[in-house]
């Protein structure tokens, strides 16, 4: 698990109260919306997430930058590879 | 027979556009929005059509509608969901204490589940005061819901000053507006609200389909859990020949409503002109001016609501008295107790409700049907005459 401070971002996808596998499609289209090198911020409170959401980067080509853990979510920073 | 139906808050017309529209989506046009394959995309396309279309009735983007199987479903997922969604902020909500049952029933159940709810009082026309609010107002409220109009007294609550107190202290104000959209304007924009539900039945969509429009900033804890349906909101097969129905019906009302609005306001004011001249010691309840067009209530003295309803369902004349409280539980309803109406008279509540097909030989049989009906129930009444003390009582909770 890669853990990471005050990672800036570029657009925010808030997934909080949203379960599986809304976490595996929502940042996919958000990430079409994004130019190749910025940065999305996940916020999601579900677990799985966080083994899930770098799995996924690997397989579409993003590069996942880390986690923090807020408050009352988790924080997942992608950046957009293409 | 002559007829007059004026019920149309209970129930209305499918409209014959949104019926023939929705048609083919039994049979023909029967795909899964959530399937990949051609015969399920160009369904799902169809749906977000729809969402389009009602969103454009209340001044929203399609991604901010949520469907539902009704303004009821509407109402919990907006007062549960954001409870629950921001109970680490705070466990207290507020409501007025004349919204609907479905928003009553829903703050009840959160303090079953610990949190605190607070039921507001409205004035003697059934309006809610900013400042009351303001001063209801906690370091633990997370949600205040007070609804646009009220379904049983007509009266339409000062949404924007209310939504405004809310605004400055960064809580979440809600607002059911069943009773409002499709019988006058509606724009959550103007209104300023973070939620707003509404009901494909008072827009001549079937029974069965509602929507909850949201602002994308609110995180919402679904109730439905399931599939990806409404982007993880709201799970279940999409309802879509309802959906196309609410679709087609928004669509209408945009083109239709100032000419509906300007014709039930006239017939209503007919109505209402026309039954204080010829029945003697009748109360007409909410607010004078302030109230949905098509909207008259009244409470007559020493009558039973229920009695006159079965009566004049026999002269072929549809109304309400505007309360399941008094219709089926046999006590007073909680929205007349809240302005203050006596418990006896509250029981003479009778309710009209206008559409767009309403006519002028309607209001005026109406007119001629009522006052013998009433006049026939005062001689079988016992308390007819007699001094009745000035309190209200035995008001449903």
């Amino acid at each position: 698990m890669k853990f990471v401070e005050d990672q800036s971002s570029d657009d925010t996808l808030d997934l909080v109260c949203r379960m599986c596998p809304m976490h595996l499609l929502e940042p996919g289209e958000r990430l079409k919306c994004m130019k190749t090198g910025q940065v999305l911020e996940v916020l999601t409170d579900y677990d799985g997430a966080l083994d899930d959401i770098p799995e996924w980067c690997k397989k579409c080509g993003h590069e996942f930058i880390g986690i923090e853990e807020d408050e009352d979510c988790y924080k997942l920073y992608i950046k957009k590879k293409k | 027979m002559k007829g007059a139906y004026l019920d149309h808050a209970s129930a209305t017309p499918v409209r014959k556009e949104a019926l023939d529209t929705m048609l083919p989506y039994f049979s023909e046009k029967y795909g899964n929005p959530s399937n990949v394959y051609d015969m399920g995309s160009k369904i799902r396309q169809v749906v977000e059509e729809q969402r389009a279309m009602v969103a454009d009735l209340i001044g929203a983007t399609a991604a901010e509608i949520i469907f539902t199987s009704s303004g009821a479903e509407a109402n919990n997922l907006a007062i549960k969901g954001v409870a629950f969604a921001r109970q680490k902020k705070g466990k207290h909500v507020i409501v007025s204490a004349i919204e609907h049952h479905s928003v009553l029933n829903s703050a009840r159940f959160l303090e079953r589940m610990d949190f605190e709810a607070t039921f507001l009082a409205v004035d003697e026309f059934g309006c809610v005061d900013p400042n009351r609010l303001a001063k209801a107002i906690t370091p633990e409220t997370v949600l205040v819901s007070i609804m646009h109009a009220n379904n049983e007294i007509g009266t339409i609550e000062p949404i924007v000053e209310l939504a405004a107190v809310c605004k400055e202290k960064g809580i979440i104000f809600h607002t059911d507006a069943v009773a409002s959209v499709g019988n006058t304007s509606v724009d959550v924009n103007e209104l300023n609200v973070d939620l707003l539900s509404l009901s494909g039945a008072s827009l001549g969509a079937p029974k069965g389909i509602g929507a909850l429009y949201f602002n994308k900033k609110i995180r919402l804890m679904p109730l439905i859990h399931g599939g990806i349906q409404e982007n993880g909101r709201r799970a279940g097969t999409e309802n879509v020949p309802a959906i196309v129905g609410l679709g087609k019906a928004a669509q209408l009302a945009i083109k239709e409503l100032p000419e509906k609005e300007s014709h039930v306001r006239r017939l209503r004011d007919r109505l209402v002109q026309g039954i204080l001249e010829r029945v003697e010691k009748v109360t007409f309840t909410g607010h004078l001016v302030n109230r949905l067009p098509g909207h008259a209530s009244f409470c007559f003295e020493s009558v039973e609501g229920e009695a006159l309803i079965f009566m004049l369902a026999q002269a072929g004349i549809y109304t309400n008295t505007g309360s399941a409280c008094a219709s089926k539980a046999l006590k007073t309803s909680p929205v007349l107790g809240a302005i203050g109406i006596r418990a006896d008279l509250a029981q003479g509540s009778t309710v009209f409700t206008l559409n767009a097909r309403t006519t002028k030989e309607e209001i005026d049989y109406v007119l001629e049907a009522l006052p013998p009906v009433v006049d026939r129930l005062r001689s079988m009444s016992p308390i007819w005459g007699k001094e009745m003390p000035e309190y209200a009582e035995d008001v449903c909770h």
